[in-house]
């Protein structure tokens, strides 16, 4: 049995969705700008999926949610454009982004910073949350952007967004939140708070890849990144991925449907496989699970490597995920665990588990399986649970 | 970049088949306990390396004949990825049925060729080149304690890139010699910084004494204070001799360029160094014609005197000039 339990990478396309989709390749394939009836077979579907997309994150019709081709785009396009209308000229000089953002900020925001422009990493706490005393300790009136995002993606806590874009609009400094891992696990309301722009992605709820946006509030009009036959408005130039539009609108429609079942049902499936894992010894959570969307498990099973504990369970069928630094190019730990602060030998030893409303009590069962035996295998590798004589003195700490 | 590049994918993708199954199916994975040693009459070597919060922590357990100096047995333990796992089974299996002077030979590179499926495929992609140097290093501190002395004594020089053993005196050879100044020629010179890249600058994985931006700075700072010297001290001899290679043939050129080719180049004319040798005392500059001068009566006569006539005068009147 395979199991799929890496849903905040990205998830399995909902049949529904691939249906709806099905027609805008062979059969309604017309450029959208174009003057004939090839075109317009397809404006139906995008004003629908549109339509969809705006109801799911209630976003007001005179505000806009411009379509991408990921959240990467989305959210290069708010720092870059920033960058452009407010640092370069002078008006401002600085920003703020927590330090566990998508590399997606996080590498734009430190490109730049080469660029000139200060930036602040937040830091987060002993749970995992940014921790909203330093947005108000170091916002000031040269500050033209705050980037928080709405649930990180490692280990499913939940940022206080709603204050931050308090803070953000008492300073008059523009607020955005990546809710790439919001949408489907969580309620996502612009107008419920200050935000004023916000990304988020198809393909992390069941929709296509290749479909991102940014909502952007009236009034907060950015620059387009993207230059060139002025569609969706002039703000984001290149021909419409029409089937991608609808893919989205369909997702998001039936994202917000189950939304009560991805808070109800799957949370307590996350609950109990959870506790399940916690009866194995030395096993540790950092994130309260009240604090977390309903679908994320970051677990350490001490003793055990990241990308060892990946190999076994690949061997069993069981797709998850770690921010282990072996299984990354660079070699440098889970940043997430550093930045919690989590015991040093812990660093290397998480594994992130994520459900969607696909997944199954079945599937769950047999991934514990998977689990158990992956453990045992390789704590019995070990060197951390391995056989000391009595005048041994350990020198498995001195390295570095 | 290109279309590999591009294209992407897992480490795991370019994993040899050995270390696939050796991760699958660890042979010398296991312990050596006191009891074990005793009863083959040999003495327990525990020894550690690395750590959990590093991402990689191995624990290497002998069992040697005191009469040989011969392992007997070898086992290992290990916290960390795939190659790590199969990196040390490996090392365990090199190890076993050497004396620990032969053992302590052994480097990440033996480890590394001995779990490749073809000789000219590497067993794991660069930047996992990292975990077998954990190998490497757990067999000297096992022969350290096995002999009681310091695990640096068996280390005859520093190494600066572990992943691919390249030594400080090789770097900053190559370095001079070649005239490198970016990260990537040491690289294609040398294959240092190809892997894990922890030597390259601060920051890394591996936390380092000197780094390869470090030799690259101390060289630039070299040449900037030699030509500091050149340009203070013109022709003192005892700066010629003391100067490096690289720095004879830049001080030599540039009395030919501000003296000399001019002269040449007037009559159609050119001139190169090709080499500069220390022959006893002296110092022999090779020089090749160029255009009209390769054949001119006076190149092997008045026109080599003035050019050694010169280069003397300017550098060191231990200087001859040979035309080839």
């Amino acid at each position: 049995m395979n199991v799929y339990l890496d849903n905040n990478a990205t998830t399995i396309v909902d049949p529904q969705v691939f249906t709806e989709m099905e027609p805008y390749f062979v059969q309604k394939y017309g450029n959208p700008n174009s003057l004939h009836a090839f075109a317009s077979d397809t404006h139906p579907g995008i004003k629908a999926g549109m339509e969809k997309i705006y109801a799911g994150i209630n976003a007001p019709r005179e505000d806009s949610v411009v379509i991408t081709s990921c959240a990467t785009e989305s959210n290069n396009w708010v720092l870059k454009s920033i960058y452009f209308e407010y640092i370069l000229t002078g008006k401002k000089n600085h920003i703020m982004v927590s330090e566990v953002e998508h590399p997606s900020v996080i590498s734009t925001a430190k490109f730049l910073e080469g660029l000139g422009c200060k930036v602040t990493y937040l830091p987060i706490n002993h749970e995992g949350i940014v921790d909203v005393q330093s947005v108000r300790d170091n916002i000031t009136d040269k500050t033209a952007l705050v980037s928080v995002m709405w649930a990180n993606n490692e280990t499913g806590a939940i940022f206080p967004v709603e204050e931050i874009g308090a803070i953000c609009k008492e300073h008059g400094v523009p607020f955005h939140t990546d809710a790439v891992q919001a949408i489907g696990k969580l309620p996502v309301d612009v107008q419920a708070f200050n935000v004023d722009y916000l990304t988020f992605s198809a393909h992390k709820f069941h929709g296509p890849k290749g479909v991102g946006a940014l909502y952007i509030k009236k009034g907060k009009e950015l620059l387009p990144l993207l230059h060139g036959g002025a569609q969706m408005g002039g703000y984001r130039s290149g021909t419409l991925n029409v089937a991608g539009i609808v893919g989205m609108g369909k997702a998001m429609q039936s994202a917000v449907e189950a939304l009560e079942f991805e808070m109800t049902a799957i949370r307590k499936m996350r609950d109990a496989f959870e506790d399940e894992l916690l009866k194995i010894a030395d096993t540790f959570v950092v994130t309260p699970r009240e604090k977390r969307t309903p679908n994320t498990i970051l677990i350490s099973f001490r003793g055990i490597e990241g990308e060892a504990m990946l190999w076994d369970l690949n061997r069993a069928g069981i797709g998850a995920s770690t921010g282990s630094a072996c299984a990354s190019e660079d070699l440098e730990a889970n940043s997430v665990m550093e930045a919690i602060g989590a015991a040093e030998d812990l660093a290397h030893t998480a594994i992130r588990f994520s459900l969607s409303r696909y997944t199954t009590q079945e599937e769950l069962d047999h991934a514990l399986g998977a689990v158990h035996a992956a453990v045992t295998r390789l704590r019995g590798i070990s060197s951390s649970y391995a056989y000391t004589p009595k005048d041994h003195i350990s020198g498995l700490a001195e390295h570095h | 970049m290109g279309i590999d590049s591009l294209i992407g994918g897992t480490i795991w993708d370019e994993y040899s088949n050995k270390v696939t199954n050796l991760m699958n199916n660890p042979q010398n994975m296991g312990e050596i306990t006191e009891e074990d040693a005793e009863k083959m009459n040999a003495k327990l070597i525990v020894a550690d390396f690395g750590a959990e919060s590093c991402g990689d922590a191995v624990r290497l357990y002998w069992a040697v004949d005191p009469k040989t100096d011969t392992i007997l047995e070898s086992k290992f333990k290990s916290f960390g990825c795939g190659t790590a796992i199969a990196s040390s089974d490996t090392m365990a299996e090199l190890c076993r049925g050497k004396t620990v002077d032969e053992a302590v030979k052994i480097t990440n590179i033996d480890v590394e060729f001995a779990m490749r499926d073809h000789a000219d495929t590497p067993a794991v992609p660069p930047q996992k080149m990292h975990c077998s140097v954990m190998a490497y290093d757990v067999i000297k501190k096992a022969a350290a304690q096995y002999k009681g002395v310091d695990i640096n004594s068996f280390e005859q020089e520093v190494i600066v890139c572990e992943c691919a053993r390249i030594s400080l005196s090789t770097l900053q050879e190559v370095i001079r010699i070649n005239d490198l100044t970016t990260v990537e020629q040491i690289t294609d010179y040398t294959k240092a910084g190809a892997f894990c890249k922890s030597c390259i600058r601060t920051g890394g994985h591996e936390i380092k004494d000197v780094y390869l931006v470090d030799l690259l700075d101390e060289y630039e700072k070299e040449k900037l204070s030699s030509k500091a010297s050149l340009g203070n001290a013109g022709a003192i001899t005892g700066d010629f001799a003391t100067m490096t290679i690289v720095q004879r043939i830049k001080a030599v050129d540039k009395v030919v360029d501000e003296n000399i080719r001019q002269m040449l180049v007037m009559d159609g004319g050119d001139m190169e160094i090709l080499d500069i040798k220390e022959n006893g005392e002296n110092f022999d500059i090779y020089i090749r014609y160029l255009g009209s001068c390769s054949g001119c009566a006076s190149s092997s006569t008045g026109t080599l005197f003035a050019i050694e006539n010169i280069l003397k005068e300017k550098l060191s009147d231990k200087i001859r000039v040979l035309p080839l």
